[in-house]
């Protein structure tokens, strides 16, 4: 098996992007990956791309063929795969075009991520969001995806003591990373009064305990590590991926306080890698809402079980804390075009080990981690970046 | 959420009825049933098996922001519910005249769960209701007798 390395990223703003549409986003993500990398089309030897719903969103399938067309690389006929796993989608086609070069089978890929999620009414995206849950056996009984969630951190107040003020302390810290990231969907510092009093949706999750409905497309570019050189000056290597998958519904898992998923694809990550959780200096973990990314946190290893809401609260996961979660704004903040955000998600880390991360950057980076979940964890991808 | 007939008129006793399985091999209960065993697959004696009903409740939330087809009901209460027999299933909880708590016994109760507009399909379900304990029942239907007597 080859060792791959990333040699270019493209991201696009995220946001509610109405001017755009998702062919403009993703053109807009892989020409500056591909610039970046300072490649041509025809190096490219295959496209992966993550895309949870392009047919409720803007009722388009054959998202793989569509991105190589928009990417100008029809008449060349590059093969094109788009992968599925809702909110892990991005994560997925990271996966996949990693195995796909450390195989041998390819040498330059793309792997990218899109979602517009804005041509729809807000309704109508909740309930596309919503079939990443199980359909049968919770939506049909009224099961909303905040509601699960919601559930999740029910439970691990009851038995952790974990508190709301810690919860909405994520979303505070997320927002204010986001304040100094360019491409991030808000720009707006908020306080833990501002959540505690904004609408509830799913008790004890307010509104800005949420991610929002967002838009957006990022590629990165992958090569085998022993020519990475001749493309980049920066070459990030990918030295664990681990992928796993539990039930589609939340009441079938062993535990409601823990995500599974992600226990495994980060065991398997770490020992790919060589690494221990405590090595890591910086990571994007998927806080699609705030209990989330407490649950993230606990179950990769970074706090014990129980304890992510106090780290959190004693700002071990802020900018200048002991390790930085989230400088992208994550999920929250940064945004949620959910097939595009497990992309942009390397895309941070790369800036980071990079040193190119600008007012958010993180002292000294020689570990980053980027961790994606789909649905309410019936898939999880960990991946391990080093200089 | 648009939906067409056949996904209703295709059999799913399930939905109405609290029917899973329970493998014979390694004993345990499924709802809903399960094909296969996750920890026997193959060499699973599966067999069906009709819920008591009772639960837990495991965890839950109110609602306050539904899908279109549930925005008339909110808030509401949903529910993880641990059943007697052991598996863990999502529903509504109704008819609760106090707070809802986790530890909190429920018994199923068969109920509308949604309509497709005015003339769309109705469809039914499970939801779950406080259990009367045995004791109080005992206690209602001793006054029932006494009331009969009476007569």
């Amino acid at each position: 098996m080859r060792s791959v390395s990333i040699i270019g990223v493209g991201c696009t703003k995220f946001g509610e992007r109405w001017d755009v549409s998702l062919r403009d986003m993703i053109a807009e993500a892989g020409v500056l990956a591909i610039e970046d990398a300072e490649i041509v089309g025809e190096q490219i030897d295959a496209l992966y791309v993550g895309n949870m719903s392009g047919g409720r969103f803007i009722e388009q399938e054959h998202i793989g063929a569509l991105i190589a067309d928009c990417a100008g690389l029809s008449r060349l006929h590059v093969p094109s795969t788009r992968v599925e796993a809702a909110c892990a989608s991005g994560g997925l086609a990271l996966r996949q075009g990693i195995l796909s070069v450390a195989s041998g089978y390819s040498d330059i890929v793309i792997a990218a991520g899109v979602e517009k999620m804005t041509d729809v009414s807000s309704g109508t995206a909740a309930d596309a969001l919503a079939a990443a849950a199980d359909r049968e056996w919770e939506c049909f009984f009224g099961a909303t995806f905040p509601a699960l969630y919601a559930m999740m951190a029910k439970l691990h107040m009851r038995r952790y003591g974990t508190t709301h003020d810690q919860m909405a302390q994520v979303a505070v810290k997320n927002h204010h990373h986001a304040c100094m990231n360019p491409i991030a969907q808000y720009h707006m510092e908020i306080s833990i009064e501002d959540v505690n009093k904004s609408p509830m949706v799913a008790d004890p999750l307010h509104v800005l305990d949420c991610s929002p409905i967002s838009d957006g497309a990022a590629a990165v570019v992958l090569a085998p590590t022993d020519i990475a050189r001749r493309f980049s000056d920066t070459p990030i290597k990918i030295v664990g991926s681990g992928q796993a998958s539990d039930t589609l519904a939340l009441h079938d898992r062993r535990d409601l306080t823990t995500l599974d998923a992600t226990v495994h694809a980060g065991r398997a990550a770490f020992r790919q890698a060589g690494i221990e959780p405590r090595q890591v200096d910086v990571a994007e973990v998927h806080d699609c809402f705030t209990i989330a990314e407490i649950l993230a946190i606990e179950d990769l290893g970074f706090v014990e079980k129980g304890q992510g809401g106090k780290a959190t609260e004693e700002g071990l996961t802020a900018l200048g804390g002991t390790l930085p979660i989230n400088t992208s704004g994550g999920l929250k903040a940064c945004g949620h075009p959910v097939g595009a955000t497990g992309i942009k998600q390397a895309y941070e880390i790369a800036l980071q080990l990079r040193g190119e991360a600008g007012k958010r950057q993180v002292d000294e980076v020689e570990v980053g981690l980027a961790h994606n979940v789909g649905g309410s964890g019936g898939t999880a991808l960990v991946h391990i970046f080093t200089r | 959420m648009t939906t067409q007939a056949p996904r209703f008129w295709r059999s799913i006793p399930q939905r109405y009825n609290l029917l899973g399985t329970h493998c014979n091999r390694c004993n345990e209960y499924f709802f809903p049933p399960r094909n296969l065993c996750p920890n026997c697959r193959r060499g699973a004696h599966l067999e069906e098996y009709t819920f008591k009903g009772t639960g837990t409740i495991v965890t839950y939330t109110t609602i306050y922001n539904a899908t279109e087809e549930f925005e008339r009901l909110t808030p509401y209460n949903l529910a993880i519910i641990q059943l007697d027999e052991g598996p863990k299933i999502t529903g509504q909880i109704i008819s609760c005249s106090e707070e809802v708590k986790i530890g909190m016994r429920v018994r199923p109760v068969f109920r509308i769960l949604g309509k497709e507009g005015d003339r769309g399909i109705i469809y039914y379900g499970t939801k779950f209701a406080p259990l009367i304990e045995p004791s109080c029942l005992e206690s209602a239907e001793g006054l029932l007798n006494s009331a009969k007597e009476s007569d």
